[in-house]
């Protein structure tokens, strides 16, 4: 279950060509580098548990700042640690773990859900159409925030919950955009040649239609993933992410902001960390943006 | 056109309505559970059962619902059980607030992005153009508790220009929203300048922009008068739809500069489980974002030319 093995998810059935498309980001360098640094942040999550780290949770001695040396075990605090003593390059690698997994597992399930709903408005139309249509309106029309406060606060902040909340805010979306790629690709000839053979409708979504609108899809998966990293720690620093005392880089920031006048580097080491895992997910996008333009 | 907003005007009422019941049954279909949170945890059943029969919890659920929706309407959402006073009169000076952080947002971002993406999607593929996309990329993956953690190590513990927090203790101050505002606007600008520059560059692209060059228009005139029209209208709906997300940005900025606005109140009185403050504020986020839905709807088909009503 690590991270890298669910970002494949969101290509069902074509895991041969994601890895040609892999190939293909040699075209950009933009794709090359956002690549690395979510490349970057999934190994060291992976690695974590072998790293010569301290243990993320464990109270070692507060208030130091990074490349401190004089750490009374003859060990070396590279970031500092925090203000209950933890190691921060423990707990932003560990942290990574978090956000990855959940980040990654939280937009598969909605572009599980998402896509479902979408290829079954679009090819089905009719009622299906009407129905799916107007509940996505109707959750389409909460601000995002407002949906995950109400889940999570009625059902509580477990990984869960987070999961279905972000499942709730993007699954609409999603859905949208594969109905608009449905619309116009049940009109290809192939359709219609399945449809003659006698497939039914199920083998015709999932097999024909699906793995044909991926394109744009993987676009805004990779968009998407940023914006759930975003999500995900953004409950955290508000106080409604994963329950403690596992490290999660935006509670990381809401406990260490009011220290920041002396001890600034607790709370801007995760900062940088996020923004940087974002950035990585937003470049990966726009380069593979750029190069599905040039075909 | 008024066929166009009739039809718009009445979609927007049915949403209003399944959001409003769907809210109304989430949290009050369990009236046990809303003495229990009015009255504190140490009540009894008996005392949550004489609180539901003197407030009225014993009606049907429709009849309670419509009565809610009624009062809503009227302004009355009940008592606060954190503040101890009517939802109201919290919420109403809250929002306040909020919209002159959100005011204040828009009045910088809009120029900002809307000159940046006409400036990038002039030259497609031009050194302006890679500045600015790459820039745009840049600042939106910094979400906002991030940068107002970048922006406070800076400006307030580096420099010290600004204050920390916005608590506006004593009245309004430049100095205090300077920060909120910025941070919003860092995150904020790239998404609709993108969407400008994207609007812009197809533009550009046109037959008739391509004809008032070759007539010999001067290049200037031709992006005021020509292109500028057309390229501004779909970055006019985007801008009216970050409403809908505007909130979230500014929930952040509003628990990390303490800023005394709208989004605060929600997540307090979501964390505190005061039922009637979520129940208020959600309807009216969300009956603001359907509202600007509306209005984007409206204005979209007002702007472009290309729709005509006969």
């Amino acid at each position: 279950m690590t991270a890298e093995t669910q970002n494949n998810d969101t290509t069902p059935s074509a895991l041969g060509k994601f890895f040609t498309s892999v190939g293909l980001l040699r075209e950009s360098p933009i794709a090359i580098f956002g690549l690395s640094l979510i490349l970057f942040w999934v190994i060291l999550a992976i690695l974590a548990p072998i790293l010569p780290l301290y243990d993320p949770n464990a109270p070692l001695e507060p208030f130091k700042f990074p490349l401190d040396g004089s750490a009374k075990n003859d060990g070396l605090y590279w970031l500092g640690t925090d203000h209950k003593g933890r190691d921060i390059l423990s707990r932003v690698i560990f942290g990574a773990q978090q956000v990855l997994v959940w980040a990654t597992t939280a937009t598969a399930v909605a572009y599980i859900v998402g896509m479902l709903m979408g290829v079954v408005a679009g090819y089905l139309g009719g009622w299906w159409d009407e129905v799916i249509s107007f509940i996505s309106n109707i959750l389409l029309s909460f601000p995002v925030i407002v949906l995950y406060i109400i889940i999570i606060t009625y059902l509580g902040a477990t990984g869960f919950n987070i999961v279905l909340a972000v499942t709730f805010a993007s699954a609409p979306g999603i859905m949208r955009i594969v109905r608009g790629l449905v619309l116009d690709l049940r009109t290809r000839d192939y359709i219609f040649a399945a449809q003659t053979r006698g497939e039914s409708p199920l083998y015709i979504m999932i097999v024909e239609l699906l793995p044909n609108a991926r394109g744009p899809l993987i676009v805004d998966a990779c968009l998407r993933l940023g914006y759930t990293t975003i999500t995900i720690a953004m409950l955290g620093y508000l106080g409604l992410g994963l329950p403690p005392p596992d490290p999660d880089w935006g509670k990381m920031i809401a406990e260490t902001q009011p220290l920041g006048s002396f001890a600034g580097h607790m709370a801007v080491v995760p900062a940088v960390a996020i923004s940087s895992l974002v950035l990585g997910f937003n470049l990966l996008a726009d380069g593979l943006r750029e190069i599905s333009m040039k075909d | 056109m008024l066929i166009l907003a009739a039809r718009r005007f009445v979609s927007m009422a049915l949403i209003m309505v399944v959001i409003s019941f769907t809210l109304f049954a989430i949290f009050e279909s369990d009236k046990l559970a809303v003495a229990g949170k009015v009255l504190g945890p140490y009540s009894n059943t008996e005392q949550r059962e004489l609180w539901l029969e003197q407030n009225g919890y014993n009606e049907p659920f429709v009849e309670r619902y419509f009565t809610w929706v009624f009062n809503a309407m009227r302004g009355d959402f009940g008592d606060s059980i954190q503040f101890k006073a009517p939802v109201a009169d919290i919420m109403w000076p809250r929002l306040g607030n909020t919209a002159i952080l959100a005011g204040l947002y828009m009045l910088f971002m809009i120029p900002l992005s809307l000159t940046l993406g006409v400036i990038a999607g002039m030259k497609e593929g031009s050194f302006q153009d890679r500045a600015v996309s790459v820039g745009s990329v840049l600042t939106t993956s910094v979400p906002e508790f991030a940068s107002a953690t970048f922006f406070t190590a800076v400006f307030v513990f580096a420099l010290g220009w600004f204050p920390g927090t916005a608590a506006m203790t004593d009245g309004f101050s430049w100095a205090e929203i300077f920060l909120p505002v910025l941070v919003l606007v860092m995150y904020g600008f790239g998404y609709t300048a993108r969407m400008t520059r994207a609007s812009m560059a197809e533009v550009m692209t046109s037959h008739y922009i391509r004809t008032a060059v070759l007539k010999g228009i001067p290049y200037r005139r031709v992006i005021m008068k020509h292109a500028l029209r057309n390229a501004l209208i779909a970055p006019f709906t985007v801008i009216i739809l970050q409403l809908n997300w505007l909130l979230s940005g500014v929930i952040v900025v509003e628990v990390f500069f303490a800023y005394k606005g709208f989004g605060k109140l929600l997540l307090d009185g979501a964390l505190f489980g005061d039922i009637y403050v979520i129940e208020a504020c959600t309807l009216v986020a969300v009956f603001v974002a359907v509202f600007s839905q509306f209005i984007s709807d409206i204005g979209y088909t007002l702007l472009n030319p290309r729709i005509r009503f006969t």
